[in-house]
């Protein structure tokens, strides 16, 4: 399973960053960016449901 | 204000400066959403107001039928001192596409997580001198003696503006939002001069003496080969202030406000500090202070409205935040909230580029302020007034500290 941001789609509202600072880190804009490539196992797909689930902007997306 | 007639039908007549709206405006916004749910007024020279969260978010991310060129509704349109779309008076808020990412990603690296987080040691300090300066009186106001003075001595430091015109600044920002009643274009120009005179001696004082501060970033930065305008720093300034200020310390006033009546979640996050980043979201979804606006571009039909050419629509994140449609509990403030896809500093293109900066405020004032106060209550519930036009928050905050 992998997390992925689309860049077309995040406008930094900073919300992925702040729940899961070890997935996901911010560029120079401030706009989210994935850590590594995204990878995830059972803890951290967690998290990453979490910060998809605030992301305002539906930017966040989760691959089988 | 001036001596408006009330209004009787939010539906076909509606007015954020009503004092119905002012003081409670979520049970208006519920019931719009019940059975409009696109609200009209004459008013203003007409405008629409969406209150279904999915209307706002339609409306926010269309800057194909919608323009930015101006996002504070009044009387007037943009007139000749105005500069024209796509750039507007505050790039890059008052700009539309294809200039409004060019002006835009001159700001946003200076509001990016990491400048902005190095000035939390500075922020502490600041919250920390407030409150030795509050003292331990029985009754402080928690808003002209705390949340007003955070949010323009953080800008007032990063534009190297000097730190004793933090009060000229909160004037500043008075005149400029409380504008909106204004009818009178001349009278408009008139009370804004003291305003642009300041910032004309700032920005020079800044060309005679570079520092590394945004001033002197703003002056200095090549936007396709060319420095800026004055105009275009100016008003990057204006909006600067006028975006990062009012807009926080209403946020501040209003978490203040419910801590003080709900001796639960104060205690909570006196007890379980661990929470405050959730807590935190959560008051800004519930209290969201700011509305934005938007232009018609042209006649057309949307979401079943005949809007027209220059029609205003208000964009109420506030009430977005609040459509059960889109959060569970939508009318319960839940201090940890784990699921909140709020919209409290906007969607889309113009998402608030200030908003680290607010978040990191936001949470240092009140960290502080329960680490001083971790009781405390409403010292006159009725005598607390909230601020018309579109940046809402409590004005008046007396609070009484208890042992």
């Amino acid at each position: 399973m992998k997390v992925t941001i689309d860049a077309e789609l995040c406008q930094g509202q900073g919300r992925c960053f702040a729940i899961a600072p070890d997935l996901f880190g911010f560029d120079d804009m401030g706009n989210g960016i994935v850590i590594g490539d995204g990878s995830l196992d059972e803890s951290s797909l967690k998290l990453a449901q979490l910060a998809q689930a605030n992301c305002p902007e539906h930017a966040i997306f989760i691959e089988e | 204000m001036t001596d408006k007639k009330l209004v009787e039908d939010f539906a076909t007549d509606w007015d954020h400066t009503d004092p119905q709206w002012v003081n409670d405006p979520f049970p208006i916004w519920e019931d719009l959403r019940g059975r409009c749910p696109v609200a009209h007024t004459e008013r203003y020279g007409g405008g629409w107001f969406p209150a279904t969260h999915e209307g706002v978010s339609k409306v926010a991310k269309d800057t194909d039928n919608f323009t930015s060129r101006t996002v504070i509704v009044n009387y007037g349109r943009p007139g000749e001192d105005a500069l024209p779309a796509p750039i507007g008076v505050a790039p890059p808020i008052t700009s539309d596409p294809p200039f409004h990412s060019i002006a835009r990603r001159l700001i946003l690296p200076a509001f990016a997580p990491g400048p902005v987080n190095a000035l939390e040691p500075a922020i502490r300090e600041l919250c920390n001198r407030l409150l030795d300066n509050l003292g331990d009186h029985e009754i402080v106001n928690a808003g002209d003696e705390y949340a007003q003075f955070i949010p323009p001595a953080v800008i007032a430091k990063m534009l190297g503006f000097p730190p004793e015109d933090e009060e000229f600044f909160r004037e500043i920002i008075h005149i400029i939002i409380n504008g909106v009643d204004l009818e009178d274009e001349a009278e408009r120009i008139e009370r804004f001069a003291p305003v642009d005179a300041y910032f004309t001696k700032q920005i020079q004082d800044h060309i005679d003496n570079p520092r590394d501060d945004l001033t002197s970033y703003l002056l200095n930065v090549e936007m396709e080969g060319q420095k800026l305008s004055i105009e275009h720093v100016r008003g990057t300034i204006v909006l600067i202030l006028v975006a990062g200020i009012d807009t926080t310390w209403s946020s501040i006033g209003a978490t203040l406000w419910h801590l003080a009546q709900n001796p639960d979640d104060l205690a909570r996050l006196v007890n379980e500090p661990e929470l405050m980043p959730v807590a935190i979201e959560e008051f800004l979804r519930f209290y969201a202070p700011v509305t934005m606006a938007r232009l018609v571009k042209e006649d057309m039909d949307y979401m079943g409205c005949p809007m027209k050419k220059d029609d205003w629509i208000l964009l109420g994140f506030p009430a977005a935040n609040r459509d059960p449609a889109a959060f569970k509990d939508a009318d319960k403030f839940i201090i940890d909230r784990e699921e909140n896809r709020h919209v409290a500093f906007g969607l889309g293109i113009h998402r608030c580029a200030g908003s680290n900066l607010a978040r990191l405020e936001l949470r240092i004032a009140i960290e502080e302020f329960i680490k001083r106060y971790p009781k405390f209550e409403l010292a006159d519930p009725a005598g607390v007034t909230w601020a018309p036009g579109q940046i809402r928050g409590p004005r008046n905050l007396p609070i009484r500290v208890l042992k």
